[in-house]
């Protein structure tokens, strides 16, 4: 089946690459030069610097980038990506509408050479033709769809083995039945069987309701259910205080899902403390208005921001008149466990989303883990120490590995369960 | 000599006291309450009844409660939540200036750590010091200007002193403790020169007047000359507390410690002999000691002259007195073999005295050597005959101005003020809260607390220290000396008037030619301290001319009762008395908290027929020259029979809620003479009546008793420990089936063998002082509560680390003429114990519910949310060392006098890495596990292992005298492992360095602590015996 497919795959997909060549080949042949390295360089360049302003197709804080060198020749924009400031001070009048248009928000001056802002440039220039290119792949996307129902298939394929096999079952006792029936018919037809046998056929029919009421039953059910219902009680105490799962409303509604998940801003960037300090630190009012003071400046929930800090969306002057945010708790360890943020993210190397769960596909944040003091040592238990390339480890790990070369070096190996690590 | 010599820690041991007998063989002072005596529902029923109602209410109880999280709205670039900033700044509250490094977190002040830069200081604080972060955030501070008792406004209150000094008639005052700022003392000249009616006064608290003026009459200049105690061999004080209560004693500390630290290289130490009434800290620490009657210090002193004049080629005067004590004559053969490097001192404030004692320092070549007036202290000028003549004339003056003084409490002549005050149109003060002096004037200009200070010092000629404020202005405060500018009209701010003063005449000063006064100005800013190696010194000579003058004025010593008055080391002057953990600091002597008393020798008690019980006594009349006070009676070993004396700094009616009406005030009783000359030992008038009114003073000195376990401190003399550096050492040995062998040689335990880190403390108790500093250092660090005196009575107070004072004599008798010698001048060790985190801990052993662990680390774990409050730790810890917490003190009215945990204000200071305690568990030194545990995760991020001395204690860091050395004794390079010469072994460490002693070697609980034994500079002990008659 998969092997007649194959060859059409295979055809479908060059047949759109060399129609992709073409395309690009008819349509800049003045560029047939452009080296993809630097394409590559540019991309590069463009994703680490550009996009917290700028998009292709559309406005976020700047304007969309898509035929900016249509709209501006390729020295002027180097002038303006070296020192935005200057070209404005100049009187450039498409520099001054262009700043008055965008709020007056300065675009910031990048020292780049030259040669890197072309590269930047042609990277937009080929992003901004990326479209009919997408349209292609969407135009293929029949073959996706039959890969899908492929693997569907072999699920159902997996449901009716299964059916099958209950089904053989099913036959087998019945078989089995048929047989025992049988044979108790025979024994019932012959009259040479002697006493003891009799008494033994006799013996082996089972009281089913007197086996219900032996001890031992009624005893074996009590202690179920006494340890079930003791389980339960226990599980429940448990949980008291144990908040997972909490998700308060938060008085801007602040989405996670947004800003990490779809936008993929790094965590570090509004959390500044959590490789360097005790606590993550949620993010003061000015690192929103880092992007927030040109993107949806109409909204409600950003506006809030705007009355916290004292900010005129009008005039985009400061005040002094500053309240506070007062954010919900979500995470409330006691005050008795001491927990640093660094040790864990800097120094053990863990992801965010290894206490926190699916950070990136929360609209509302709620406590994933459960914060108790059990999951918190089963994960020292369980971690390695992220020895690699750190001083402070290296003799440990050498003393480690004279007693148990075999298992890496835990937590739990370098005194991770003892109390003052996080009670004092 | 150690077989013989009898420890006791006070004289209700040495007597066998019944009270002292109640307790010293029982683990608990108060009985477990079982049964129901009176037919009551006893608290055992209680409980069982409310056990359900409490477990189903607390169950009702569980809902999730909303705590807020707010952020920063505009965070400061560099503060980051969670993480200490330090800035270096200056410690200044009455005379004393000293450069400290304060440590803050989200921007407020939480601890002060010395200033390992500064020179002047050697990078040691005071317990005052330690403890003035906690004044900051006291409750009651001005919140701001007032006039004629109304809240005003900054400018309306500047429109009102300007016209008032317009319209002053007569002179105005300027009245200021000791200034040693530049810069302030420039924003006063310049005030001077708008109002030219303007004179300036000071005085010191602790006046020394008196050797101000002997030094200006010899050397001329009338200035504190800097000691430098560790290159002195032989030191001789008169009653001169330099490590006590002098100037600047943390620099002494630190010296004096040097002089005696020995090691195999080192064999030597100095000496110090002291002649003083009462037994102060100073004495505590002298080799050889001799009380004497106050007014006997004159004729020794002449005594002293006369013998060194002779043998150094001086003028001997005759008439002197010559006094017969072997221990003088000691003292002046020591001192003629240490030409130039002795130090002689006298605490009197008689200007002939001082004029002996300068004669006697010429004389053995000692200024210019160990006494240096080129650099001379800035921290005491006081001038009492300027002062005296302000009292005079205030009553017709124009005005008075209070900077930052308290002269209606703390001057003998404040009464004769506070009269005066009542006729002056203008008074002014600008402390920063209110007092006996602010609440009698007409306008209040509160100054800003130092931490919030701009300012500048130069506490020694030509050593700068700069002060920037660690937080902004709490309260509608404003810095003094920007009032002083504004009511002068200067259009300048005190911040950019400091800076333009640097760089006219500080800067010029640096050897580094400045370009760029901006980055000078942030070094020094940075550092704290500005300290060029140039500086300008005079050329003087001694003119010891007026010494024939002034030895008319000897004091003849009298036969009457005399009283001295002095400073202790807790409270100290007073300014600090609203600050409870000074108040509830177990003074380094006596051991009483709370209170101020009469310290009265123990022959004296007996003949005044006081009733002593457990920590009761009882109440005398004490009356001199017709002012009285009724005050409770303190036997004293060590204190001169026919003597009597009394610590200054308590008794303030105007100090705030814990201050008020603690002790007794002994200002009033301070003598001042026709010209205001002040005199702190009074010689004629002063009686005693006893009472039968019983008092009781709040003693830690025997709580946590060691159950009569001797060896606890082990001691020799210099003479012993030259021929064997053993010399002292306690060797118990074990009986085994194999004969006898060292302690830790039997254990039943498998031992700790440490991968990582073995945290270890090491404890020179030849080096400590007994200052009590790291006591206040580590209640800052460790949130530690403060129980008020009534629980400190009960015996439940909550010190992690306490200095154990033990007296000590030769005689073993217990004849009561023993008992009297043993009194009447004993020997002192001071012992700084804390949880010893032993290797076989008792305390982990019998912990029920596990809350008392051993770390990898070495260090003996408490965890705090584990702890069921059995106390079976507590008992079973030899050492004494965990507090149980009897109460809830914090959020809890009845702990008010607990200011740091009481209210919003004061829980500022609280250090947010240590958990407040709650009701019912046991805490104890952590070896301040926060600060191990933050080191490390340094090195970490950093990706290397710890610098030594990057992780210390509290209570290490804070030491003047560096007695305490704590470090890793698995790092082979570290101080602490050098020091003990450690060796690793099977079943532990073991230090090498032969006066290595561990408290209670016996018991095998192999402690982390180690002590290095004592070694005195005394001779053999003939001699010593000799020194009682």
């Amino acid at each position: 089946m998969s092997k007649k497919f194959i060859p059409i795959q295979g055809f479908k997909r060059a047949a759109i690459f060399f129609l992709g060549i073409i395309l690009v080949t008819t349509s800049f042949s003045q560029e047939d030069a452009i080296d993809p390295a630097i394409i590559a360089s540019g991309e590069k360049l463009y994703n680490a610097n550009c996009t917290q302003c700028h998009a292709i197709n559309e406005v976020v804080i700047g304007p969309a980038l898509k035929g900016i060198e249509e709209r501006r020749e390729r020295p002027w924009l180097i002038s303006w990506i070296k020192n935005s400031q200057k070209v404005i001070e100049s009187g450039d009048e498409y520099a001054v509408a262009l700043y008055e248009k965008y709020k007056k928000v300065a675009m910031p001056a990048y020292p780049f050479t030259d040669a890197e802002i072309i590269s930047v440039l042609e990277y937009i220039d080929v992003a901004s033709k990326v479209v009919p290119q997408v349209a292609a792949v969407a135009a293929a996307g029949e073959d996706n769809g039959a890969e899908g129902s492929n693997e569907g298939m072999s699920n159902t394929f997996m449901y009716a083995i299964l059916i099958v096999f209950i089904f053989v079952l099913g036959l087998i006792l019945v078989v089995l039945g048929l047989i025992i029936s049988l044979l108790t018919k025979y024994i019932g037809t012959i009259n040479e069987v002697s006493r003891e046998d009799q008494e033994l056929i006799v013996d082996q029919e089972v009281d089913v309701f007197a086996f219900v009421k032996s001890n031992t039953i009624l005893g074996m059910i009590i202690f179920i259910f006494v340890a079930v219902g003791l389980k339960t009680g226990i599980d429940g105490l448990f949980t008291i205080g144990v908040q997972q799962g909490y998700m308060p409303t938060q008085p801007i509604a602040y989405s996670h899902e947004l800003h990490a998940g779809q936008y993929e801003i790094d965590c570090n960037y509004c959390h500044t403390g959590v490789r360097k300090s005790k606590s993550a630190n949620i993010p003061s009012a000015n690192i929103c208005m880092n992007c927030h003071v040109a993107i949806k400046t109409e909204s409600k929930e950003i506006q809030k921001i705007y009355a916290a800090i004292d900010y005129d969306p009008e005039t985009g002057e400061y005040g002094e008149d500053i309240q506070p945010i007062e954010w919900v708790r979500v995470h409330n360890l006691p005050d008795l466990a001491y927990f640093n943020h660094s040790q864990h993210v800097k120094v053990g190397g863990l992801e965010c989303e290894t206490c926190h769960g699916p950070i990136k596909e929360m609209e509302v944040v709620y406590q994933y883990s459960n914060l108790t003091m059990g999951w918190c040592i089963n994960c020292h238990r369980e971690t390695n120490v992220k020895s690699k390339g750190n001083d402070y480890y290296t003799n440990l790990v050498e003393l480690h590995n004279e007693k148990n070369a075999k298992e890496p070096m835990k937590v739990e190996d370098i005194g991770g369960l003892e109390c003052s690590k996080c009670h004092y | 000599m150690k077989e013989t010599k009898k420890y006791w820690k006070g004289l209700e041991q040495l007597q066998k006291t019944p009270g002292f007998e109640k307790y010293a063989n029982k683990e608990f002072a108060q009985e477990l309450p079982l049964g129901d005596s009176d037919g009551e529902t006893s608290r055992r029923d209680f409980l069982k009844v409310m056990g359900f109602g409490v477990a189903a209410a607390s169950l009702a109880a569980c809902e999730t409660p909303i705590n807020k999280a707010i952020p920063y709205v505009k965070k400061p670039v560099n503060v980051d939540p969670t993480i200490a900033d330090y800035f270096a700044s200056t410690y200044s509250l009455g005379s004393d200036q000293t450069s400290v490094v304060v440590k803050t977190r989200e921007g407020r002040p939480i601890k002060i750590e010395g200033n390992k830069l500064s020179s002047v200081t050697g990078g040691g604080t005071s317990a005052q010091i330690e403890a003035s972060v906690l004044s900051l955030y006291d409750q009651e501070r001005l919140k701001g200007p007032a006039a004629k008792g109304k809240e005003v406004s900054w400018e309306e209150l500047d429109a009102k002193i300007k016209s008032e000094l317009a319209i002053a008639s007569g002179p105005i005052y300027l009245v200021t403790n000791s200034l040693s700022s530049p810069s302030t003392k420039k924003v006063i000249e310049g005030f001077k020169n708008k109002y030219a009616s303007l004179t300036h006064v000071t005085y010191d608290q602790n006046s020394v007047s008196g050797q101000l003026d002997a030094n200006l009459a010899v050397f001329g200049k009338r200035a504190l000359p800097s000691y430098d105690y560790s290159k002195a061999k032989t030191i001789v004080s008169f009653g001169y507390d330099f490590l006590g209560t002098g100037a600047n004693t943390p620099l002494a500390n630190k010296q004096f410690a040097e002089s005696r630290r020995l090691s195999a290289s080192k064999k030597e130490m100095s000496r110090l002999y002291s002649f003083e009434s009462v037994l102060s800290l100073t004495g505590a620490n002298a080799d050889y000691r001799s009380p004497i009657r106050a007014s006997e210090q004159g004729a020794y002193i002449a005594s002293l002259y006369n013998v060194i004049a002779k043998e150094t080629g001086g003028q001997v005067i005759d008439g002197l007195p010559s006094i017969d004590n072997q221990i003088l004559s000691k003292a002046a053969s020591d001192l003629l073999h240490a030409k130039e490097y002795s130090i002689v001192l006298s605490g009197s404030n008689d200007v002939s005295i001082q004029m002996f004692v300068n004669a006697i320092n010429v004389m053995l070549g000692n200024i210019g050597a160990t006494i240096d007036f080129g650099r001379h202290q800035n921290i005491r000028s006081g001038d009492d005959k300027a002062f005296g003549q302000f009292v005079k004339q205030l009553s017709s003056a124009g005005g008075v101005i209070f900077y930052n003084c308290n002269p209606v409490y703390d001057h003998p002549l404040g009464s004769k003020i506070a009269a005066s005050l009542k006729n002056i149109s203008f008074s002014l003060a600008t402390t920063d809260r209110m007092d006996e002096t602010n609440s009698l004037v007409s306008y209040l200009a509160p100054d800003h607390h130092y931490l919030e200070s701009w300012n500048d010092f130069e506490p020694v000629h030509g050593k700068y220290s700069l002060s920037q404020p660690a937080i902004s202005n709490l309260f509608n405060t404003r810095q003094a000396q920007d009032s002083l500018l504004s009511w002068a009209n200067m259009e300048v701010n005190y911040y950019d008037f400091l800076r333009m003063n640097w760089a006219e005449n500080i800067a010029s000063l640096s050897k580094k030619s400045i370009l760029d006064f901006d980055a000078f100005w942030e070094e020094c800013l940075h550092d704290g301290v500005f300290e060029p190696e140039t500086v300008a010194t005079d050329e003087f000579d001694a003119d010891l001319s007026g010494l024939g003058k002034a030895a008319f004025n000897i004091t003849k010593p009298s036969s009457f009762l005399e009283l001295v008055i002095f400073e202790n080391g807790t409270v100290g002057n007073g300014i600090q008395s609203n600050n409870p953990w000074l108040q509830e600091m177990s003074d380094p002597i006596t051991k009483a908290c709370w209170d101020n008393y009469l310290t009265v020798s123990p022959k004296q008690v007996e003949e005044w027929g006081i009733e002593l019980g457990d920590m009761t006594t009882q109440m005398v009349n004490l009356t001199v020259d017709g002012q009285s006070l009724k005050l409770p009676v303190l036997p004293q070993p060590g204190q001169k029979y026919g003597t009597v004396g009394l610590a200054i700094g308590y008794g303030r009616s105007v100090a705030g809620r814990v201050g008020n009406q603690v002790g007794f005030n002994a200002y009033p009783m301070i003598n001042v003479d026709d010209g205001g000359q002040l005199d702190f030992n009074i010689y004629a008038n002063v009686t005693v009546e006893p009472t039968d009114e019983a008092y009781a003073i709040a003693q830690t000195q025997t709580h946590h008793t060691f159950m009569g376990r001797g060896n606890v401190i082990q001691e020799a003399t210099l003479s012993e420990y030259q021929k064997d550096p053993q010399a002292g050492r306690h060797m118990p040995k074990i009986a085994t089936s194999e004969g006898f062998k060292k302690p830790t040689a039997v254990s039943l335990w498998k031992g700790h063998q440490y991968a990582n880190h073995h945290w270890g403390l090491m404890i020179d108790l030849n080096s400590c002082t007994g200052c009590g500093t790291c006591s206040i250092s580590c209640q800052t660090e460790n949130n530690i509560s403060v129980i008020g005196k009534k629980e400190v009575l009960n015996r439940r107070d909550m010190a992690w680390i306490r200095i154990d004072r033990y007296y000590s004599s030769d005689s073993n008798g217990d004849s009561y003429a023993d008992m009297e010698i043993a009194a009447e001048n004993p020997e002192v060790t001071f012992q700084p114990m804390m949880c010893q985190h032993c290797n076989n801990a008792s305390c982990e052993t019998v912990c029920p519910v596990a809350a008392t662990t051993h770390s990898s680390e070495g260090l003996n774990q408490m965890t705090y949310n584990r702890c069921i409050g059995t106390r079976y730790c507590a008992n079973n810890c030899p050492y004494k060392v965990r507090r149980f917490n009897w109460f809830k003190f914090h959020d809890n009215e009845q702990f008010g006098d607990n200011l740091a945990m009481n209210n919003d204000l004061g829980k500022m200071v609280l250090n947010p890495d240590v958990t407040v305690r709650s009701r019912g568990v046991i805490e104890k030194c952590s070896f301040c596990v926060q600060r191990i545990q933050s080191g490390k995760l340094e090195a970490k991020k950093e990706g290397r292992r710890p610098v030594d001395g990057e992780i210390t204690t509290a209570c290490a860091s804070s030491c003047p005298s560096e007695a305490l050395v704590f470090g890793d004794m698995k790092d082979p390079k570290s101080r602490i492992s050098k020091m003990l010469q450690i060796r690793s072994m099977e079943k532990g460490v073991e230090a090498q360095e032969p006066r290595a002693y561990h408290v209670l070697e016996e018991l095998r609980e192999m402690p982390n602590v180690w002590y290095l034994t004592k070694i005195r500079n005394k001779n053999e002990k003939t001699e010593a015996a000799n020194a009682h008659s």
